[in-house]
């Protein structure tokens, strides 16, 4: 290193240069990766949702597989009815309920799900088979110990019965609350019902230990996480607020009434 | 030995980053709970360290000594965010799980160490050598913590089960502690300790000696 490197000229030429050549080469990158990244995205959201109801999507072309057996409808969370306020195909909802105009503050007594802001809209999956509804796949993100959770739920076609739960955006524990990536865990959702007979309020949710299939409100009762209690409670939290009245419950009755 | 060759191969056993100058162990600790993730990071960091010292090697007679750092860290930073990007377009399921930490390459005190200690003051060609090695080093110790962490705590090596977990109806029950971060550092020990036996070189002179027990003489 010489000692002339030292001048003022030469430091400002040195920085100016480094820095222009550094952000060219980081904008680059940017931009050219951008689109691989976006459809990594979709793709990544698109076979989550297919996960969540159930459809078998190894080995196929996930987007034309969605296209075909998803129909994307967007709900307005207030009267529970379909809306065309937002375009279903660009909507994020995770971008809007952090958006003052399209998303609604929760009070402490109604957010159980620790999630502050709710979005106005939320998009929905339905499956239909002829016309009818087959499944419905239900967006829900709640807070857990460490993170908040992202993931679907899917009900059977009487909008009561779980077809499947996961979560495609976590960090939890790894081995631990990160057990909600669990098969074994995730298989114990399917044919558990969410609302008791004639009721609105969910009564799914996770216990302590293991579900005893004979006692009463089995049907309505998952397996906790072992050493993942305030992840457990998380869930079952985000479950309870997505399936009540803040939820989805007001849609979920339209639905069911066929109003929507 | 050839120069570059032990330059290259040096700081995997002989002076290794971790093992021997204790750098970087942050994310040692905190990417090695499965194999896949260690191995990514692994390659991350190497590519990180061979082109922020080819780099900084290049242009080190324009470096003005005082603002020597800043240029370090924009050259480092730039690069950590290419390769930040290069993961989330072709590796996007494990850029997921290493979320941070591969931004975090940036504060890896291996990498602004060697570009300080060695590319500032080596040739281009032997400098991306060097890096190439010190990630190698690095990696070497994240496949190891890796290795044991993912086999004992998930029973599975690269996500393939090998020990199969009685939650899944196997004979193995897992070690969660495993999983947290704290037993890399029993391993990082372990790993520290293997290497001194092999090699005493690598053992301190002790600070000071213990004064004699002067009580048992007495008696």
């Amino acid at each position: 290193m010489s000692a002339n490197n030292d001048t003022i000229g030469k430091t400002i030429t040195v920085t100016v240069l480094l820095c222009v050549i550094c952000s060219v080469v980081v904008s680059a990158a940017a931009v050219l990766l951008k689109p691989i990244q976006v459809a990594n995205k979709e793709l990544d959201r698109k076979s989550n949702i297919l996960a969540a109801a159930n459809i078998d999507y190894a080995g196929q072309d996930v987007i034309k597989l969605f296209d075909e057996r998803i129909k994307t409808k967007i709900v307005d969370m207030e009267t529970g009815k379909y809306t065309d306020a937002v375009d279903a195909a660009t909507y994020d909802a995770n971008k809007a309920s952090k958006d003052p105009a399209l998303s609604v503050k929760l009070d402490r007594a109604t957010d159980i799900a620790s999630i502050k802001r709710q979005a106005k809209y939320m998009p929905v999956y339905l499956v239909e088979t002829n016309g009818q509804i087959e499944k419905v796949v239900l967006p829900v993100h709640g807070y857990g110990l460490w993170s908040t959770l992202y993931g679907f739920l899917a009900l059977e076609g009487d909008l009561n019965t779980v077809v499947g739960l996961g979560f495609y955006a976590h960090a939890e524990t790894p081995g631990l609350g990160g057990e909600v990536d669990n098969p074994k865990w995730k298989s114990l959702w399917p044919g558990k019902k969410v609302y008791p007979e004639g009721s609105v309020e969910p009564e799914l949710g996770l216990i302590k230990g293991a579900v005893n299939p004979s006692a009463p409100g089995a049907e309505h009762q998952i397996d906790g996480l072992a050493g993942a209690t305030l992840t457990s409670n998380g869930v079952t939290n985000l479950v309870k607020f997505w399936m009540g009245k803040n939820g989805y419950a007001t849609f979920l009755a339209n639905l069911k009434a066929g109003e929507v | 030995m050839s120069a570059s060759k032990e330059v290259l191969l040096n700081p995997v056993a002989k002076n290794n980053p971790i093992a021997l100058q204790i750098l970087g162990v942050c994310s040692a600790l905190a990417v090695t709970s499965n194999l896949n993730t260690a191995l990514v990071m692994t390659l991350a960091v190497i590519a990180v360290t061979a082109f922020s010292n080819l780099f900084v090697s290049i242009i080190r007679n324009h470096i003005p000594s005082n603002i020597r750092i800043i240029c370090q860290m924009t050259i480092i930073a730039s690069l950590v965010i290419v390769v930040d990007q290069i993961l989330k377009a072709y590796a996007y399921d494990v850029s997921k799980q290493l979320s941070v930490f591969v931004g975090l390459i940036i504060t890896n005190c291996i990498v602004m160490g060697r570009a300080e200690a060695f590319a500032m003051q080596n040739p281009p060609g032997i400098s991306f050598m060097d890096g190439i090695g010190n990630g190698l080093g690095y990696g070497a110790v994240l496949l190891f913590v890796g290795f044991f962490r993912e086999l004992f705590g998930a029973g599975s090596l690269f996500g393939i089960e090998i020990l199969p977990l009685v939650t899944n109806g196997g004979w193995y029950q897992a070690n969660g502690m495993m999983l947290l971060p704290p037993s890399a550092f029993f391993l990082i020990g372990a790993f520290i300790w293997i290497l001194r036996t092999w090699d005493k070189s690598q053992v301190e002179a002790p600070e000071f000696e213990l004064a004699k027990n002067t009580k048992k003489e007495v008696a």
